[in-house]
């Protein structure tokens, strides 16, 4: 087995979300250091609230304000916290439920240790700086020992609301390739083509996975194919990408490599876009440094017969 | 295909099971290559191949190895060719196999092989599971899945429930059951060690790691015909609870009690339970929901806390539960599964083998 192939992988996501009137008016009282429930049928406040009764499904609208004091109704200490969590210190993770309230809320509790926290404690909220209408407004809860704060009587219905949400993602991975594809990438440092043929239908796959997916077995025996292959079909791509320093239009296409059982992608180039043909032989062009080649350009041999590579289309 | 008797319900066993052997990170292999090996075992132990299969589902989440489409490259596994009747659902295995039994009862097909796997070793799946939780209100603070299970433990301490030795003893319990399992990533004595999110420790937490399963199901006569002793699916049931972990009583499981009570679990005492509860503290709520006692033998495969290869662990129990039937060693057993924070929702099945 070749040497496991590692590379960082970072999933990045800003992903944009569209509020509900009760999801709105709740992230827009926290700009404003205004905390809103929603009240059920049977009369319960739900904070935070939701848009939707989650026992009767009816829809909730009748928002009530209830006060940034509360009591701690579960905790656990995190010593460690981790990235994109409300502080940088250990902290809390506690369900609060707000004076006012029947439901309790997630957030973190800024205290100085574990032997200070408690089911039961009583907490009060702690404003961010900069709020923008989003759950992190809430820096954080702290202990608090004075009384019930009292609610404004605040209407729910503000001047400018908040109607949605940027919330940023970010997940870091180490991506490791497999067995297969880690002895193909292998090959292409070396300017080789390596795929691995099905046992069972004999199919060279290039690149290759592992698997045959037509046969449900594992490939194992390499084969190195090309470096010369056969432009199968092709298109002629009209639109610059961004980012991506092609004078356009040029020539994407299907080309099988030879000994190969499928046909990969490349661009053509060395000829101009209008004269790329089915059939045309092309061979890889390398530059320095890359790690796979740039685009195939003409051989100059006669074009392929129809018939050698008609199912590899 | 000549649409097959609609099997009677309770006529659709588990008639095949197995798994890899789960480790902190194959770092060697792909997810097809992990799962291959998986799939030929399966088929293997039924004489059965791909093209001889009515349905294929697959269970497995993209978020775990950051793999966009993972499971359209899992299928080259399969072979998938002649075009196979396919579906993936994006949770744990075991709601795959649901989806896969109803499929069976419609008569449509009378085996079907479902899948899963998950490689957590990529990523932070403490973080990654995150991803799942309320967009608005709750993601946006990245409570990681020890954080809110330590909430959810927290609540059973105060409410008298459960206490931090009794944690370690169940810990200890699983992962000594897990002695017998050489599947199972951790076996044996294992250090409580520190706290990783207050109160839980190291101990109460599921080893990370990869992993892949895989089951065949098979219904009326043809279970008989591929299998010794097939495990009969008498009942099965899943249900959710809300979202939100303030609206919930974080010390029940209303949901994994109500899915049982519709999969007839109830009705007559199991010897055998496989459990999908990754952190100690989720088995005190199981137990109560699930109304064991101490005279059912719970989790003989050491459960999640000696494997809990993300996506797979709750196919695994309905998994080990139907092999226990099939050795003999069970006469009716009960197999649950959990997905979302703090059991938010539950799949139970119960399983039974022919009388002897």
């Amino acid at each position: 087995m070749p040497d496991v192939l590692k590379a960082p992988l970072v999933l990045e996501f800003p992903f944009t979300r569209s509020l509900g009137p009760v999801q709105s008016a709740f992230l827009t009282g926290l700009r404003e250091r205004v905390v809103l429930g929603v009240r059920t049928d049977d009369g319960r406040t739900l904070v935070p609230p939701v848009e939707y009764d989650p026992v009767t499904a009816a829809e909730l609208r009748d928002l009530v304000e209830v006060a940034p004091t509360g009591t701690v109704t579960t905790w656990a200490w995190n010593h460690r916290p981790r990235p994109g969590q409300p502080l940088g210190t250990p902290f809390a993770w506690v369900l609060v439920r707000l004076d006012g309230a029947d439901t309790a809320l997630l957030h973190a509790l800024d205290a100085p240790g574990p032997d200070t926290v408690r089911t039961g404690l009583r907490v009060r909220i702690r404003w961010a700086e900069e709020r923008t209408g989003a759950i992190t407004d809430i820096a954080c809860f702290e202990p608090y020992d004075g009384p019930a704060a009292e609610p404004t009587g605040h209407s729910g219905t503000f001047a400018d609301p908040v109607t949605g949400i940027v919330t940023p993602a970010r997940l870091d991975y180490t991506y490791t390739p497999g067995r297969a594809q880690s002895a193909h990438l292998q090959a292409l440092a070396e300017r080789r083509t390596v795929g691995e043929r099905c046992p069972s239908c004999r199919k060279v796959y290039v690149p290759p996975r592992g698997a045959c997916p037509t046969c449900g077995v594992a490939t194992a025996e390499q084969v190195e194919v090309g470096p010369r292959g056969t432009v199968t079909t092709f298109c002629i791509v009209n639109i610059k990408a961004r980012n991506l320093d092609i004078e356009v239009p040029y020539v994407y296409a299907h080309i099988a490599l030879d000994g190969a059982g499928l046909a990969l992608h490349g661009r053509i180039g060395g000829i101009p876009y209008d004269q790329v043909r089915m059939g045309l032989r092309v061979e890889p062009v390398w530059t320095e440094g890359a790690r796979h080649p740039d685009h195939y350009r003409p051989t100059g041999e006669p074009d392929a017969d129809y018939d050698t590579y008609k199912e590899l289309l | 295909m000549t649409r097959a008797d609609v099997p009677a319900p309770g006529r659709i066993a588990v008639v095949a099971f197995a798994q890899t052997d789960h480790r902190s990170a194959d770092e060697g292999h792909s997810e097809v290559e992990m799962l291959m090996p998986v799939l030929h075992e399966v088929l293997d132990r039924t004489g059965l191949k791909t093209a001889d299969i009515g349905f294929t589902c697959s269970g497995s989440s993209d978020y775990l190895a950051g793999r966009a489409f993972s499971f359209t490259l899992a299928l080259d596994g399969v072979g998938a060719w002649p075009p196979i009747s396919e579906s993936h659902v994006e949770t744990d295995g075991a709601w795959a196999l649901y989806e896969a039994w109803t499929k069976l009862l419609t008569g449509e097909a009378d085996t079907a092989l479902v899948y899963s796997y998950g490689k957590s070793s990529p990523g932070s799946v403490r973080d990654v599971l995150t991803r799942q939780l309320d967009p608005y209100y709750v993601a946006p603070l990245w409570p990681d899945a020890v954080a809110l299970a330590a909430l959810q433990t927290q609540a059973l301490i105060d409410a008298g429930e459960t206490d931090e030795p009794a944690l370690a003893a169940i810990a200890a319990r699983n992962r000594a059951a897990a002695t017998a399992n050489s599947h199972a990533q951790l076996r044996g004595s294992v250090p409580q060690g520190q706290y990783v999110v207050r109160p839980l420790r190291t101990g109460d937490c599921p080893p990370v790691g990869d992993g892949a399963a895989a089951v065949i199901l098979a219904a009326g006569d043809r279970a008989r015909e591929l299998c010794p002793r097939p495990a009969w699916i008498r009942g099965i049931d899943h249900r959710i609870e809300a979202h939100a972990l303030g609206l919930r009583d974080l010390t029940d499981s209303p949901s994994a009690r109500l899915a049982a009570e519709h999969a007839g679990a109830f009705e007559r005492p199991v010897d055998t339970a496989e459990l999908h509860a990754p952190f100690s503290a989720q088995e005190v709520v199981l137990r109560k929901a699930l109304r064991l006692g101490d005279d059912v033998c719970v989790n003989p495969s050491g459960g999640a806390l000696a494997a809990n290869p993300v996506m797979a662990a709750g196919l695994i129990r309905i998994g080990e539960a139907a092999a226990r039937i099939g050795r003999g060693e069970s006469d009716r057993a009960l197999a649950h599964a959990t997905s979302g924070p703090c059991l938010q929702q539950n799949l139970v099945a119960v399983l039974e083998g022919d009388p002897r």
